[in-house]
């Protein structure tokens, strides 16, 4: 793409025509050739180094609270996991011949992601770990960036839970309390039916993964993103309501057994994995209505694991679930050609 | 109120400023002018004039026998130089009559007065369309005639005047709309006789409120014609859009527009109708914009056909030092030229003068399925996906999820944030899908 950077400024005099320019800039403009270029001229300024910039600035406030929150220590998990992605990055595109498609900065966000999902004492070399997983097996294996089914991130994050089950749900609590570990929220309810209260839910001073615990905070970016259009309003809209109305159904059923809607899109990680992970656009569909059937199925899936699963999360299993089924959404949610007649 | 439009588009920045206050100016007489045979959708015209005769303005200089075609006429009094190929704007080398001017500009005897065309029959005013050379003036260059002549059977009820000018920069139509009102309105209603219509609209979009202003002015009395704002997005100057945003009616897929009772033109050709039908006066002259931060004052032109580009880019006070691409036609369709010295045809809308500051850059990244495009293709396209299928070459899955329905607006490749060129590759896959197709239709006949 580079040669059409330059006009071509020699090329063959074309026939002089009298023209009544003056002789020198005539000579001048009669020798000069002119970018040959097919249509459109023209381009957003969009692209994809700035989209995967501006999703990693926009979780940046959740980033900030969740080192306030935890330590600095976690501070350092981020830095190993985003490294260990970016050097996966760099080794796998060079093994495959491929190293000007470098720097889109979609390492670095995958990185960010799986660090974001682990609890705050887990040790660093392992989230590496994590993070080399998610690059290689979750995303190049596939073919790189774009062609992968399953979101990178979370299938590192999949790989760890199944790896190391015991460290991946030793929750470390927030430095503010007075204790070494605590439980998140989402177990407490599950297996001693203790609610943690709302506002603390929202505003993150409960254990938890590093990034997820402030729903404020990841509200605040994922609108912002959902402004610039970064990610499709739909997915977040279906998902949580879907949360909303199928949690409230069965806390009318039983308030005993089976916590309350609001309980249930603040905690865990719903929030994170409804701004930031569902959305991501390579996994998601692309069609409008195929998003919704997407959205609707992650709050059916998470439901379903959070209430009758062994686990108390499913947010992560949820959005693998339904990535996998997109490529079968994408092809039968075509969408009807302007002017094809209504079936 | 709300505005009407169509579903989808993008809205590329609009540049229009440079140009939309410039009145109309008529260029000088250019010393010669190359007059291309084939300016026009269907067969190329046969010289009628031999090298060394002397030529009148107006004087019919190439004909064809095809219905699907237009005569083409000197647009300058002179000598014939030679008649030769010379390159074409459209990208090829092309047979063209050479005119040496005598600076003269005799014209061939116009009719004396004007005519009482609402006295004409509606086939008389057809030929008269079809004498003066007139086709779209848009960019399309499709003969005007053939539009007016629907199949036998088909019922034509609706004419729709496309004054969008969606393309950037352009604002040739704006002008005319602006300082000629009144001969748009003549032109539609010539327009609406030959077709029979009883019903007509002018779509104009909403950020030409003195173009708006005007018109509804010069058709205040005629009260079967309405002014029809309607909001701005691209490329709502495409038919099939226009149909859909002004009166709601989706012409059907691989159909035209009078498959659903209507038929459109543009501002520019109602213009040449008027002058045709009223005077007489065949297409001899065009309006074109000259624009781009290339140029130095950017104008629009009222030039004749044939003229080099180079005379034109000269009237604008010339281009500056960094101009890298010149355009033929707007942003977002036109075609890229490789000089200057390519003539005026009856196709040109703008002369389009682009530095390298304009051009998009064209890094390209890998397709992360963002949906964009497949958000903003007017036709409900799924661009990414058919471009993919262009790239490796499978006709056939292309074919069956809608290719030949693109209508190469290009919003999908504005619009892209990896930079592909998606409707690049998809413009080589119809090429093939239709290239496949003939074969077939050959060995099956």
């Amino acid at each position: 793409m580079e040669e059409n950077k330059q006009p071509v400024s020699e090329g063959k005099t074309t026939e002089k025509k009298e023209t009544k320019a003056t002789p020198a800039a005539k000579e001048k403009k009669s020798e000069k050739m002119f970018l040959l270029r097919s249509s459109p001229h023209m381009a957003t300024t969009d692209n994809v180094p700035r989209i995967m910039w501006t999703v990693i600035a926009a979780l940046m406030p959740a980033v900030v609270y969740g080192v306030y929150n935890f330590g600095f220590s976690v501070l350092l998990t981020i830095l190993w996991s985003v490294i260990a992605a970016v050097v996966t990055e760099i080794v796998t595109n060079k093994m495959r011949g491929r190293d000007m498609k470098n720097g889109d900065g979609s390492a670095v966000l995958t990185g960010l992601l799986l660090a974001m999902t682990l609890p705050p004492g887990f040790p660093k070399a392992y989230a590496a770990i994590g993070s080399v997983f998610a690059i290689a097996i979750g995303k190049q294996i596939f073919g790189g960036l774009g062609y992968n089914i399953f979101n990178p991130a979370l299938l590192g994050r999949a790989f760890l839970q199944a790896s190391f089950s015991v460290k991946m749900t030793t929750w470390t609590a927030p430095v503010s309390m007075d204790a070494i570990t605590t439980a998140t929220p989402l177990g407490s309810f599950k297996f001693e039916k203790v609610m943690t209260p709302y506002f603390d839910l929202f505003m993150g001073r409960i254990g938890g993964c590093i990034g997820e615990t402030s729903a404020l905070l990841i509200i605040i970016g994922g609108i912002y993103l959902l402004i610039k259009k970064y990610a499709d309003w739909r997915i977040p809209v279906s998902y949580l309501g879907t949360v909303f109305i199928l949690g409230g159904l069965f806390w009318l059923i039983n308030p005993e057994q089976y916590p309350d809607p609001v309980f249930h899109l603040f905690s865990g990680g719903l929030m994170l994995g409804a701004f930031f992970m569902a959305t991501d656009m390579v996994t998601s569909p692309v069609t409008p209505r195929g998003t919704w059937i997407y959205g609707v199925g992650l709050g059916i899936v998470l439901i379903v694991i959070r209430l009758f699963g062994g686990l108390p999360e499913g947010v992560m299993y949820s959005i693998l679930f339904m990535n996998a089924f997109v490529p079968l959404i994408n092809r039968y949610t075509r969408l009807k050609i302007f002017g094809e007649p209504k079936k | 109120m709300k505005l009407k439009t169509f579903r989808k588009g993008v809205h590329p920045p609009e540049y229009k400023y440079l140009s939309e206050h410039k009145p109309l100016e008529n260029l000088p007489l250019p010393a010669e002018v190359f007059i291309p045979l084939h300016q026009h959708i269907g067969a190329p015209c046969r010289p009628i004039v031999e090298k060394g005769q002397e030529v009148r303005t107006g004087e019919i200089i190439g004909q064809s026998s095809g219905f699907v075609s237009s005569p083409v006429h000197a647009t300058i009094s002179g000598k014939v130089k030679t008649i030769d190929n010379f390159p074409h704007p459209l990208g090829i080398n092309s047979q063209m009559i050479h005119i040496v001017g005598d600076g003269e500009d005799n014209w061939v005897n116009l009719a004396k007065s004007d005519q009482d065309w609402e006295k004409l029959t509606n086939d008389e005013i057809v030929e008269l369309i079809q004498k003066a050379g007139i086709v779209g003036l848009g960019g399309a260059a499709f003969p005007t005639h053939v539009k007016l002549t629907p199949p036998k059977g088909r019922k034509i009820d609706t004419f729709i005047l496309n004054g969008c000018e969606c393309e950037p920069f352009l604002t040739a139509d704006h002008r005319m709309m602006v300082e000629q009102s009144e001969e748009v309105v003549l032109g539609v209603r010539i327009l609406m006789k030959a077709l029979n219509v009883e019903r007509g609209f002018i779509g104009v979009e909403n950020n030409k409120p003195d173009a708006i202003e005007a018109l509804k002015h010069a058709c205040a009395s005629y009260n079967n014609i309405d002014v029809i704002p309607l909001r701005v997005k691209y490329p709502q100057g495409a038919e099939k859009m226009l149909i859909k945003a002004v009166i709601d009616r989706e012409v059907p897929t691989g159909g035209l527009p009078l498959d659903v009772g209507v038929v459109v033109n543009n501002v520019g050709t109602a213009i040449a109708v008027a002058e045709a039908v009223v005077k007489q006066k065949p297409l001899v002259e065009r309006v074109v914009t000259v624009t781009g931060d290339g140029v130095h004052e950017p104008k629009n032109v009222i030039a004749r056909i044939g003229t080099p580009f180079q005379n034109l880019v000269d009237f604008s006070g010339g281009l500056i030092d960094d101009t890298v691409q010149i355009i033929m036609g707007g942003p977002m369709m036109g075609l890229a030229q490789h000089s200057l010295n390519v003539p005026v045809i009856k196709a040109t809308s703008g002369i389009l003068c682009l530095t390298d500051r304009d051009l998009p850059r064209k890094k390209e990244y890998f397709c992360i399925q963002c949906g964009n495009c497949i958000g903003v293709c007017p036709m409900n396209l799924l661009p990414t996906r058919l471009a993919r299928f262009a790239q490796v070459e499978n006709w056939e899955i292309a074919e069956s999820m809608g290719i030949l329905n693109c209508i190469e607006c290009g919003s999908c490749a504005y619009i892209c944030p990896s930079n592909i060129p998606l409707v690049q590759h998809i413009r080589i896959g119809k090429l093939k899908v239709n290239e496949l197709k003939n074969k077939q239709k050959s060995n099956n006949a």
